[in-house]
Formats: C-alpha cells, structure tokens, sequence
C-alpha cells in the first residue's frame, strides 16, 4: 500500500507538541504532511504533564486544539503506533518507508469501553510510567488521539481475547492483524522525535530504586495529574504517606559530564512548578531544592521569585552527593552547601529528581542516517531536506518547541519549491 | 443551497440501552426532521445508510444523534456539499449522567438500573439535545469563504537586524517577495557590531566569525527582497492580504503617521472642545494612502534597545567611567583592544535579591562568557572575573561555559555585588558577598560590565504603527512584559493583530541561533496567514473556518461595542461610528456577536437567532418542581472537552441542566439568558476559561467580557424581581472533568433553594 500526497510533502516524525506544531503549520500552509508517532496516541510528553509552567494551565488545553486543527484538516495524515523503517532518495523525493505496529483494534472500534470491562489481564501503564496497572486493552488516556482503544495481545490469555472480543459489538478487535508497511513520497523530513527521561537508575549515588521515597519529576507530574495512578494526591510510594518534607535534586544526570553534559533547560522551572503541587496539597509540607544555578530566565523570573518568597521552602546551593534510604521510609539527602562551605544532611519524607532530557531518536537514528551530534540531538540539514524541531533538536520549553517547530516547517515546505 | 435534511439516530454505546428510541424519532420528527435508527451508526453499515439518502435523495444537511462531536468527525464527514450537525448523546448523555456505581453500591444501582428502564429525566434530557440538533441544522447555512477583491502575498519585514534579515531570506526561499525595511542607513542592526558570535553547532567550544555581513549581502543580492534603508513604517492599514504600508524617512513626521488611539469619550470631549485632538493635522485612521504599498502580511522584527542600569546606583554605572554595559564593551572588543582585568555583573540586586537584570533571559549569561573571551584573547594575562546569581546556559549552551570554566584566567563566583567604586588610579574596586569562596570579595579592576537587557522596541512606542480603531500597538502587553505575545506558550507567534508576527529581540531576549529559528517560524507564520486569507479561511485558533462574521447594518445603531470589544481589533469604523469589517483580521471568536445589542452580527453556521432557537427548542414542563431546567452555556474549546471527558468517566451529571457549546464565552449574546429565562428556565450557567492574568481564553479577553456582561445582566434579573444569582459564570479548565459535576450540582442546589422561574409558564 502506499499513500500518494501532492509535491512538497512533508513527513513530520514524531507526534508531540513539537510534531504536531511542524505537521499542522506547514499543512495549513496548504502542504500535504504525513505525521507518526511510535505511540498508540498523538500528544508526546507533554500529554503526561500535568500543569505547564509558569502558567500552570493544562496541557491538554494546547492539545485538545491541535487534535482539532488536525481533524479539520485533510492535508494531515496522521499514523499512531507507526515508526520510519527505511528512508531512500533525497530531498524533494525521498521515499520512506513507515511501519505500522499492530493495534489489534481496527476502526470500527467506538471507544465504548466495553472491552476492558471483561479485560482480565493486567499490565503496568506505560502513561502513567509504570505506577499503576491497566487493563491489557486500554485507551491510553482521556484525550487520546486517535479516540481508539489498543491492545496488548501478548500480555492476554487466550480466555481474556476470547472475552475481549465477544464483549465487542462492533467487532473492531482483529487479533490477527500483522505489522503494517506502507510507502510515502516526500520532499522533507522532520524529526520531532522528542525526548526521554534520563535513567535515574545510571546514577548510583542517587539510589533511584533503592527507596520508593525516591521519584523522578516526571512521576511527579503524573502523581499530581487528576488522571493519574494516584488521581491527583501526591503520595510516598509504597506506605501512602503524606509527605510532610520534600527535596527536589536539581540537575538529576543534566550538566553532568558522565551523564547528560548538556543543560536540559525546563527542570528549574518544573521543580518551581511541582512546588506549587506540594503546597496546594500539604500547606505546612517543607521544600528543600539542591540546585547548582536556578535557570528561571526571562519571564520565568516572575514565577521563580512569587515561589522563593514561600517561606517552607529552603534552596541550597549544591550538587546532591548521595541520597541514603532510612529505616522509617525517608531518605537522607547529603549534599554541600556552596555559600556555607558547611555539609547538608537533610532528612525528607520523599525527594523527587529532577531528570534531565535525553533526545529519544537514539540509535535508530542513526541507523536511518539522520545527522545527529554526539549527544543525540538532531542537526537540520537544508542540503539533505531533513530538519530537527523541538527537543529533538535541543533541550527546551514548551514555547522555544514552538518556535523551532514553526521554523521546521518553512525549511520543510522550502524543499521543492 | 436547498436544504434536504436527514436525521439519523445511533443506538450503539449504551444509547439504545438507556433511552426510548421511538420517542427520541418522534421528537425530531415533530421538530421537523424524520429520524431513522441504526445500531452501530459510525460504522460502514450505518454511514451507508447516511451515504444512500445523500445519494437518492438529495439530502445534504444531516443531524447525527450518536457521540461527541469531538469523535467519529472522519466517520460523519460526508464532504463539503455536506453540513453535518453532531448530537451529544453518548459522552453527555447516557455517559455523563449515569454515574457508575460505588463499590459496595453495586447490586442496589444495578437494581435501580433494570428496575425502572428508561429513567424520566434522562429521556428528556436526550430529546432536548435532539431538538437543539434539529433547530441547529434548520438554522444553519452552509459557509461561503470570504474573499479579498485583491490579494497580495507580498511580505513586509520590518526591521533588518538578524531576525529581519533572516525572515526576508527564508520567505524569499519558499517562493514570496519580500520587502525589508531598516531605520539605519545599513542593515545588520546590533549585530555589526559584534567582534563575535556565540557557537552554534557540536562542541560548542569556540567563539564563531560575525556572519551578518554574509546575511547582509545575501539578502541585498536576493531578487526577490527590496531593501529600504534609512525607511520607518509610518501607517499600516488594511488587513492581512491587503495592507497599505506607507514608508517614510527615519526620524519624520508625517500627516500618514499611525494615529493615536482615541476611545469613545475622548471622541466626545473632543467634540466638545474639552480635550485636544492628539491626530490633529494627521490622516484619519481609516484612509488609507493611495501611494502606499500593498503587502500581504507583516513581520516584525524591530528588535530591542539596551536596558538602562543607571537606578542601580551602587554599580556606578552613569557615574563611574569605567563601568560599562555588555553592549559598551562589545563595541570596545570590536574596535579594538580590552582591559586586563574585568568583572562581569550579571546581577544587580546586591544582597536584596538575586534576580538578573530585566530583559535579560538567558543571553547576558552566554554574553558574559564571550567578553571574558575578548579579556583572555586581548591581554596575555588578563583576568575575568563573572560574578552571577544563577548563570544560564540552557541547553547545548551549557556546553560552552563549560569550556569557558576551563580557562584558569577567568573566575566565577556566586555573589552579591553590593558596591562598585572608582578608586584614585582610574581603577575600580568591586566589592561582593555571599560568594561561593565563603568570603567577601574585593577585587580591584580596571573595568566593570554590567549585563543589560535587551528591551523589546515595543515598551517604548508602538512600533507596528496599525491605523487600526483600537490604535497603533499592541494591547495589554503588560501581562507579558511589554513582549507582544497573546497566546503565551502553546503558540508563540500569536498577537492580538492577525497577520503580524514578531520575531527576535522584539518578542524575547535570544541569542543569535534562537533568533534565527525564530524569524525563519515567523516567516512561515506571515505565509500560513497569506495563504489562509487567499482560501477564505480564518487563522489560528479557528484555522479553516469559512465562515466570518456578517453584519445586517441597516439596523446598527453605532453603539460601538464591537468595534471596542473586539480582541483583534478586526472593526474599524466610520466617523459615525458604524463598524467596518476587516474579515482577514478577524479569528471567528463571535464575540463582536456577543456583544451587539441589536443582534445584527452572525455566522452562517452560527447565530443569535440559531442559539436562541435551540434554547427555545428545549422543554420546559410548568408544573413540576422536580424538572427544574438549567441551561448551561460551555466554551466548546476547553470546557466542552471537560465535561465529555467527565462522561468518559461516569462521573453523574445533574439531568436538569442542558448544555449549549459556544464557540467562546465571548460570543454569549445576553438574548440568549433572557431567551432562556422567559422561557420559564430556572437558571443559566457559564462554562468558560480562566481569565486575568494568566488567562486560558484561545480568544484572550472571551470569558471575561462574558463575565463582565454576565454582571450586568445580573441587574437586569434584579429589576425584573428574578434573583441575579440565578445567572453565574464559572471558571474552568480542560482537566478540570473530576470537578465539573459538582460544581453544576452546587449551582443547581442553589436554584433549587431559590425555587422555580415565577415567570414559569406565562
């Protein structure tokens, strides 16, 4: 099969907030843009935050218009679970070839739900990061796009498919279906393919996995989520403790030469952000932030000195040295102080790192050939037609995606013309 | 074209399950539409039934009583000779008001369930959406673009620094014609200035070679870029597709100046002799120069001035002569030879507090390092000394202080600068706390630079210069620093001026590499709204709407309140005050519709008389207490969303309120409360977004005029003896689904309390 679009198609990689802003800025142009995302859904990262900074809107409000201006629009096509396999010939006609992961829901599916009420296997819920279950046929979140369900069919008996699908009306499970390799001629490519958490368990002395009290920002953000595995409390994994004392550790892998050496730009400004999690929720809860600078630039001044006149809340120049579990559940985080020369033993009920950035391409970039610089990120080459938006192509908010995003877009619908 | 109408009624998803079929097809068929049912509607079966009528019978204005129409608009599009209306009877109907049962609760809600079959209220709370679906498509029209009797797609970029520079080259690549316009006799803007630049590809390491003579001599041997040096924008009229840009020379005046804004009671006093006309001797603001040029669409790219750092009187700056700002030194740098030893103030708080200059962002940080640079490259032992707060070097710029870090002649430290002064051999002591040494600092230097901000041009004038009714500039920019952002985060290049896009300096402080990204979106952003008026269609947020906003004028009284109330300053108007459309400009909010006391503003698709109709359309039983009706009107942006979410999750809705999307709370005529109130409803709500200054409005000022109009109309109830408090506003975001039941359920307790519309039944 393959799918014919007008000249100076664009193929966007990468559904997030980065992709979507490329895909639908170029096609309301008035280009044909191809969009995928490896997800069963279009929303990326930011569909897991819970708030945006400094605003603290939801990100879903952005999303939710986006999904719109794509549904409204022809000239996009977008594939979910869908990855590039191969990519031949040069800009202006390249030829790529996507594949399609089987959903093992077809379109008939209503989103009725139906199906996951007789579900009886469970698996970790990747959106929510592991802390809680799903069932194995799920729609992967409230706003999901496309509104479908997917199916994790190896993680089924053949009892719960058989139960799956005669729950199904409207006979939209196909346990059969296979991967899927469609062919689509383009004049460019973006890459808008993102980011990943940095592992939290490379850094040893940082003892993620070791205590539940230790959690990463982007866990944060789901814990704090109304849709969340917690909906909404912001608990101590494992006892459900209320924390009454938390540390957020700054530069979790980021600025960090062993790990991430870039700076990955939005984690002081996210630790501002889930402050203001913390304090919604447990008034008299103290804050204890290690930092080596607090990056809030421009606007995000504002937002950053309205927090540090909370007086609960204590900063502490310094790289964390080591975090200790304790017997009672809480962790000791040890770390210097830089204006004090004086050693910081902090006892907190949970400590949240703050992970960097870690450009999600990866190895399959560079297998597909796409110019990426040591650390990962994607480098735009006009001469080839191929350009990097977003976090792909640095580390950045929210608003610096949007720009470089936009821009990919003229580069992309430049090709060709 | 001739209406066929067809209504066709899905009973999958638990609809069938929960309510009466029959007498759902008898409502719309009373109502004017035959109805027929189908169990699976979405699917290929039921949309050939739909696809057999459109083809046999001609029918084209189809109601679709099945899910939200937020799913399944693929499977119900039936192409643009189509008008398809959606009836919400799965996410707010038998979803929403259907709560699932409690743990523990289960048997007895089950019982309930199968005991009684179809529950009354619900019934009628899926009928009334079938009438309001049934009025809509009655009443809808199907759109016809709005097209300019001329379009141009030429592109006018003001200001020839980086972004400008960038913005013309980029357009001119994807095909369009570019005219730049720079104040200085030369283009380049601050830029030429600059001994170097920051690195912008992998290590990050070395400082790069000045590439604006290069940017300078590709864009003026570009054939499609005009450049007009020693050129300022005096006016720009018109609207996106059809500007008139008159130039004049930097520094003039002109009687084609843009004129100040003049509101509604200075016109007045003005009349009366009572207040100067600051236009006088000027154009009115709705001529428009026959000699002008015409541009599609506008790019703004004026950039930024250096902050003034003199009120920070302990750093000496303005009375110390060798304190400087990082703009000083780089002209330094550039024409020749730097001190030896220098500190670098990043900071100007002392001890009071550790915030950067304003107008800094994260560049003063990376401007810092370069110049320690210059001190190390110009003095075999020169020393630099940076002494910061928080030094910002986001992303791949991290690694570029890293290097600088390496460099044993330049010295960082955290630290509070409390005094700068001169000492008598021309040399200046810097004094510091809080340093990371642990001890106050008290360097003696020959030179101490201060990172000014760059000040957006924007602060200081209006600088896009419209001769537009609401005046030259942009509007409240102080919620965002003087930066001329409307729709801050999601969508960075949006202003309250369609079809103006800024860019650089101007829209945020940003080294040399975000800028170029940035002027290259903003280009694609003035092509996008070229594009997009050529086709008819409106702009972000509504991108591709073909409808636009159609006045009935011989019933305008020159009230004024759309030209005033406009967020986008789309109307003009005459020297009677009768508004002049600009469609281009506009972004399909309604809320100039909102706001006309004559009801003469429309959509075809959307309409005072439309919305007042489906409010007509609902059922309001006189006689019993128990079947109160609350009609609710919700933002279909965000909270729409919230409450078919709020479905999704069986939350229980209270089945007593009806819910009315509307395209912004800014487009909520108050006809419409009264439509509803004298039709014996008992209450009206408003769903919208957050508003002030942080506000969540697509539109940025929708929901709060709705408030602001919501106030009044509470008077109005007053004097009519209805309890204003019948009618609220409330704020709501698109995750607030958990929240909405029992907000609307308060609101329903406390008519309830107040008892039924006396006028119930008249």
């Amino acid at each position: 099969m393959s799918d014919t679009a007008g000249t100076g198609a664009v193929l966007v990689v990468g559904g997030g907030i980065s992709g979507l802003t490329a895909a639908l800025e170029a096609a309301e142009v008035g280009n044909d843009v191809f969009i995928i995302d490896k997800n069963p859904y279009f929303g990326g990262r930011v569909a897991q935050l819970n708030q945006y900074f400094p605003k603290l809107c939801p990100p879903t409000c952005g999303l939710e218009i986006n999904f719109r201006r794509v549904k409204d629009n022809r000239r996009v096509r977008p594939y979910s679970m869908t990855t590039v396999k191969s990519v031949t010939g040069g800009p202006g006609n390249y030829e790529v070839q996507l594949e399609i992961a089987p959903r093992y829901v077809n379109s008939n599916c209503t989103a009725c739900g139906e199906c996951a009420k007789v579900c009886t296997d469970q698996i970790d819920d990747a959106f929510n990061l592991g802390m809680s279950k799903t069932t194995a046929i799920y729609l992967p979140h409230e706003m999901a796009f496309p509104h479908r369900y997917v199916l994790d069919k190896n993680a089924c008996s053949s009892e719960c498919l058989e139960a799956i699908k005669a729950a199904c009306k409207y006979d939209a499970i196909d346990t059969d279906m296979q991967p899927e390799t469609i062919t689509v001629n383009v004049g460019s490519i973006v890459w808008a393919t993102g980011w990943d958490p940095y592992d939290a368990t490379k850094m040893d002395n940082l003892k993620f996995g070791q205590s539940p009290a230790i959690i990463t920002n982007m866990m944060m953000e789901r814990m704090a989520a109304p849709n969340g595995p917690t909906k909404g409390k912001i608990l101590r994994p494992g006892d459900d403790k209320e924390p009454e004392s938390i540390a957020f550790v700054q530069c979790a892998g980021s600025r960090d030469e062993n790990h991430l050496e870039y700076c990955s730009y939005i984690c002081c400004m996210a630790t501002f952000k889930q402050m203001t999690y913390i304090r919604e929720r447990y008034p008299d809860a103290q804050i204890y932030v290690f930092y080596i600078d607090l990056r809030t630039p421009g606007k995000y001044e504002h937002f950053r000195e309205k927090l540090m006149g909370d007086e609960k809340a204590h900063f502490i120049k310094g790289k964390v040295a080591d975090i200790l579990p304790e017997d009672d559940g809480g962790v000791t985080v040890v770390a210097e102080d830089g204006l004090t020369g004086t050693k910081v033993h902090q006892k907190v009920d949970m400590c949240v790192l703050a992970t960097g950035m870690q450009p999600a391409l990866g190895d399959r970039g560079k297998a597909l050939g796409v110019n990426m610089d040591p650390n990962g990120f994607v480098v735009s080459d006009a001469g080839k037609g191929q350009f990097a938006a977003g976090c792909a192509k640095s580390a950045a908010d929210v608003y610096t995606c949007g720009q470089s995003s936009t821009a990919a877009a003229l580069k992309a619908i430049q090709i060709g013309r | 074209m001739d209406k066929v109408y067809g209504a066709y009624l899905c009973t999958g998803c638990g609809i069938g399950d929960a309510l009466d079929i029959d007498a759902l097809k008898g409502v719309a068929s009373e109502a004017g539409i035959e109805m027929q049912d189908f169990s699976c509607m979405c699917g290929a079966e039921g949309r050939a039934l739909i696809e057999k009528d459109i083809a046999e019978n001609g029918v084209n204005t189809i109601v679709v009583a099945a899910c939200s129409p937020r799913v399944m608009q693929k499977e119900f599009n039936f192409g643009d000779d189509t008008i398809t209306i959606r009836a919400n009877l799965r996410e707010q109907v038998v979803w929403a008001a259907a709560p699932v049962a409690k743990e523990g609760e289960e048997g007895e809600a089950q019982e309930a369930a199968e005991g009684e079959g179809v529950d009354e209220f619900l019934q009628e709370l899926a009928q009334d959406y079938v009438r309001m679906a049934v009025v809509r498509a009655l009443k809808t029209k199907k759109p016809e673009p709005f097209h300019l009797d001329t379009l141009n797609k030429r592109i006018l970029v003001m200001g020839g620094g980086i972004a400008g520079l960038t913005a013309a080259a980029e357009a001119s690549k994807a095909g369009y014609e570019v005219t730049l316009v720079e104040k200085e006799s030369a283009l380049g803007g601050k830029a030429v200035g600059w001994r170097k630049q920051f690195p912008t590809s992998y290590p990050y390491a070395e400082l790069q070679e000045n590439s604006i003579a290069a940017m300078i001599s590709a864009v003026e041997s570009d054939s499609n870029i005009t450049v007009k040096t020693a050129t300022e924008v005096a006016r720009i009229s018109g609207a996106p597709g059809d500007f008139t840009a008159t130039f004049k020379a930097a520094g003039t005046k002109t009687e084609w100046d843009a004129p100040y804004r003049v509101t509604v009671d200075e016109q007045e006093k003005i009349e009366k002799g009572e207040m100067e006309d600051p236009n006088v001797g000027m154009k009115l603001y709705t001529e428009r120069n026959p000699d002008g040029e015409i541009f599609g669409a506008v790019v703004l790219a004026t950039g930024w001035r250096p902050a003034d750092v003199s009120e920070y009187e302990h750093l000496g700056y303005g009375t110390i002569k060798n304190v400087v700002t990082n703009a000083e030194f780089e002209k330094l740098a550039k024409d020749g030879k730097v001190p030896a030893n220098v500190v670098f103030i990043q900071s100007p708080g002392g001890q009071e507090h550790d915030k950067d200059f304003p107008y800094c962002n994260s560049v003063t940080s990376m401007v810092a390092l370069k110049q320690a640079k210059y001190v190390r490259e110009d003095n075999a032992d020169g020393k630099a000394y940076i002494l910061y707060q928080h030094m910002r070097t986001p992303g791949n710029m991290e690694l570029f202080y890293k290097g600088v870090q390496n460099d044993d002649g330049i010295f960082f430290s955290k630290a509070s600068v409390t005094q700068v002064e001169e000492k008598g051999d021309g040399k200046l002591s810097v004094q510091a706390e809080d340093t990371l040494l642990g001890e106050a600092l008290n360097l003696d230097v020959d030179m101490v630079v201060l990172a000014a901000g760059m000040v957006p041009t924007t602060v200081d004038k209006a600088t896009i210069n419209l001769a537009y009714r609401q005046g030259p500039g942009f509007m409240d920019l102080g919620l965002f620093d003087g930066y001329a952002d409307s729709h801050f985060i999601c969508f960075p290049y949006e202003t309250r001026r369609t079809g103006v896009y800024a860019c650089g300096g101007v829209r945020k402080a940003e080294n040399m590499e975000e800028t170029i990204d940035d002027a290259t979106g903003a280009a694609l952003k003035a092509i996008q709204c070229i594009e997009s008026a050529n086709r008819g269609v409106a702009v972000h947020p509504r991108s591709g709407d073909m409808t636009y906003p159609d006045f009935f004028f011989q019933r305008c009284t020159q009230c004024k309140r759309c030209t005033e109330e406009c967020p986008f300053g789309a109307l003009d108007d005459d020297p009677k005050g009768t508004p002049l459309p600009n469609p281009t400009r506009c972004r399909r909010c309604g809320t100039c519709m909102g706001a006309c006391p004559e009801r003469i503003i429309g959509f075809a698709d959307y309409s005072i008389d439309m919305i007042g109709s489906m409010v007509k359309s609902i059922e309001v039983p006189d006689d019993d207490e128990d079947k109160l009706r609350i009609i609710v009107f919700v933002c279909e942006n965000d909270a729409y969303p919230a409450i078919d979410m709020s479905g999704m999750h069986r939350n229980g809705l209270n089945k007593l309120v009806r819910f009315v999307p509307v395209r912004c709370l800014g487009s909520m005529n108050m006809i419409w409360i009264k439509d509803a109130m004298s039709s014996g409803m008992d209450g009206a709500l408003l769903l919208g977004c957050k508003w002030g200054d942080d506000y969540q409005c697509h539109f940025v000022k929708g929901s709060e005029i709705a408030n602001k109009r919501m106030e009044n109309i509470g008077e109005t109830l007053g004097t009519l003896g209805l309890e204003p408090e019948r009618c609220a506003v409330q704020q709501v975001a698109i995750s607030d689904y958990d929240k909405i039941p029992q907000m609307i359920e308060e609101f329903v307790e406390e008519i309830i309390e107040m008892g039924p519309n006396p006028f119930k039944g008249f």
